[in-house]
């Protein structure tokens, strides 16, 4: 059981910088997820973590051990892999005996510690199988059940679900956040699903060019956006943006509406997301394109001034494309972004 | 598109099947005169291997073999040819030995580590080949007396070496690259220091390939004949053995000879083919 604090930790690949001066704490027993879109430098991170790169600049410690010095076994962690990287050369046995064996475990110890992993993971029947002989399912599970038998102090996953189809990965994940609860190891978890990233984690880290943009629980990600990258990034659909102009009166002046806004600046982009939007007599005047009905909802993409604008209305609102529609966004979601930071405002 | 197609009149697609054909034909032809060239003389050598001296000496010919293994027993019991045959067992298992101790670990680091100058390195290592060794063997020869490693086995293996290297060196690349490193990496996460991961994780799963890049150095020492000659005297290995008798020996030697020396290459080869095929990381990726 340990907490992870990564303290300004930049990296650089030649003249790429790949991190930049990165902050981070990880509670202990806490799931985080660094969510983030390919090249943000989210795997640098967790590598850096597992001690497979080692970091330009900054301090990595677990627990209370200054680790970024430390070859990967001697920092009390455990990774599963992309490509699960299950040895193929070993049956399912050996491949979670393995680390067990490298610490010179009894052989009683190792039998009763891959059991009961292997339980967990529903791969008791597997036990006497090589890697060639397993689907891609089995083979995920072979790799956490290898993580989890080391007792690490910490569980590194690097897009884990990836490689399986859609609804093995939904099983998957819902199982994954059990287990790991229950295993009340502290676990960072490398993904660019959002979807995953909201239902499994305690904490998501968005990242963003070698940057955290938001640190902070799933909710307060989405309802607040620490940044114009955050609200864009997250949410299917994302967050709206329009531009607002300094109205008399302390208001805000946006698409011909009126609101109450921040006290500060003179330019701002007002942000909504499309699920906060109600169909009244008044609100943005939103030209109608395309119509995709979802069952329940319905997903509007509109134009608002000339700028993309979607909605998620209700299905029994009929509307058709070239329809102008009045939307209005529900006052205590409006989110205001300073348009030349990116920072909320 | 179907309508289309019956529509165009039958003269018209005439010239393109036609020429289609002659393609096929030339294809074919081509094939044929390769495999020709290669197994024509192999097949005549083991028609003389297996025929009794009277017949290689014989005429006219039948074209088959009259199961007689009179030439091989005339060859192996021949002066010399014992001694000659032991030579180029040890010189070529010193060869395999040395290229893969030497070139396996180059292979490793090529696939495994960055670093400036690597497709360079690459390709020097391959120019070397390219490098006539004539032009070497009498600066060599020289050397070899001054540090009286003349005429020995571990000399001409030294050579030989040198000669198996580049492919060593670029077939473990290979074999190598064609493992993610995330076994490694996961060995190492798992406890492993780098050197345990590489024994109990890369070298299971490359050992096959290693071996054949093994055989195939084997193959080269034990094919090479002008280093072989050049550098030794009394300790002839086969290839220089038979080269030097060729002018006096009788004619069921040099066939018996020559099928000792073609055999085992030829079955090395065959049973490593796969993997000489993805020295370049086309087959193996």
């Amino acid at each position: 059981m340990a907490e992870i604090r990564i303290k300004s930790v930049g990296k650089r690949f030649g003249s790429f910088t790949a991190l930049h001066s990165i902050d981070l704490d990880i509670a202990d027993q806490s799931f985080v997820v660094l969510l983030g879109a390919s090249g943000c430098g989210k795997t640098t991170l967790l590598r850096i973590i597992a001690g497979l790169e080692t970091p330009s600049t900054g301090e990595v410690w677990i627990g209370d051990r200054r680790v970024d010095h430390l070859p990967p076994r001697e920092r009390g962690i455990a990774m599963v892999f992309q490509n699960y990287a299950v040895f193929p050369h070993l049956t399912v046995f050996e491949n979670i005996a393995f680390g067990l064996r490298m610490k010179k475990l009894p052989q009683a110890d190792i039998d009763r510690r891959v059991k009961r992993t292997a339980e967990l993971m529903h791969i008791e029947q597997l036990l006497k199988r090589y890697s060639g002989q397993l689907s891609g399912g089995q083979r995920q599970r072979v790799a956490v059940a290898r993580a989890l038998a080391m007792e690490p102090d910490v569980i590194l996953m690097d897009e884990p679900l990836s490689n399986l189809d859609a609804l093995l990965r939904l099983e998957m994940r819902a199982e994954l956040k059990g287990v790991l609860a229950a295993s009340r190891t502290t676990t960072v978890y490398v993904t660019h699903d959002q979807v995953e990233a909201m239902s499994l984690a305690d904490r998501i880290a968005v990242m963003n060019a070698g940057r955290i943009e938001q640190a902070a629980d799933p909710v307060e990600v989405y309802r607040n956006p620490a940044t114009r990258f955050v609200g864009g990034f997250i949410g299917s659909p994302p967050m709206n943006f329009v531009p607002a102009t300094r109205a008399g009166n302390g208001g805000w002046q946006a698409a011909g509406l009126t609101f109450a806004g921040p006290a500060a600046g003179d330019r701002l982009d007002l942000a909504v997301r499309p699920e906060d939007l109600t169909h009244a007599a008044e609100g943005f005047a939103a030209t109608v394109r395309v119509i995709e009905p979802l069952g329940a909802h319905t997903l509007v993409t509109a134009e608002v001034e000339g700028r993309p604008f979607r909605a998620v209305i209700d299905s029994d609102h009929r509307v058709a494309p070239g329809d102008v529609l009045h939307l209005m966004p529900r006052a205590d979601r409006i989110r205001w972004f300073d348009p030349e930071t990116g920072k909320a405002a | 598109m179907s309508a289309a197609e019956a529509e165009i009149p039958a003269d018209l697609t005439r010239p393109v099947a036609e020429s289609r054909s002659i393609g096929r034909w030339l294809y074919g032809a081509a094939v044929a005169l390769l495999l020709a060239w290669v197994l024509v003389p192999l097949y005549l050598l083991l028609v003389n291997t297996l025929s009794s001296p009277d017949a290689v000496q014989g005429f006219p010919k039948t074209g088959f073999p009259t199961l007689d293994f009179g030439s091989v027993n005339f060859f192996l019991t021949y002066e010399g040819v014992g001694q000659a045959l032991l030579n180029s067992v040890l010189t070529a298992v010193a060869t395999m030995v040395l290229a893969i101790v030497l070139g396996a670990p180059a292979g490793y680091a090529l696939s495994r580590f960055e670093f400036k100058g690597k497709s360079a390195f690459r390709m020097l290592v391959l120019m070397t080949r390219a490098f006539p060794l004539p032009l070497l063997a009498l600066p060599l020869a020289v050397m070899f007396i001054q540090v009286h490693l003349d005429d020995t086995v571990i000399g001409l293996a030294l050579v030989h070496t040198t000669l198996a290297l580049p492919f060593s060196v670029l077939v473990t690349f290979s074999i190598f690259s064609g493992i993610p490193v995330e076994f490694e990496e996961a060995a190492w996460t798992l406890g492993c220091t780098r050197w345990q991961g590489f024994r109990k994780v890369l070298l299971p799963l490359v050992l096959p390939g290693i071996a054949a890049s093994a055989v195939f150095a084997f193959t080269i020492s034990w094919n090479e004949v002008f280093a072989a000659s050049v550098l030794t005297i009394q300790n002839r290995t086969l290839t220089a053995f038979l080269l030097q008798t060729l002018d006096y020996s009788p004619l069921p030697l040099k066939f018996a000879g020559g099928a000792m020396l073609v055999l085992p290459a030829l079955i090395f080869i065959f049973a490593v083919r796969k993997y000489m095929l993805s020295m370049w990381g086309i087959a193996n990726r």
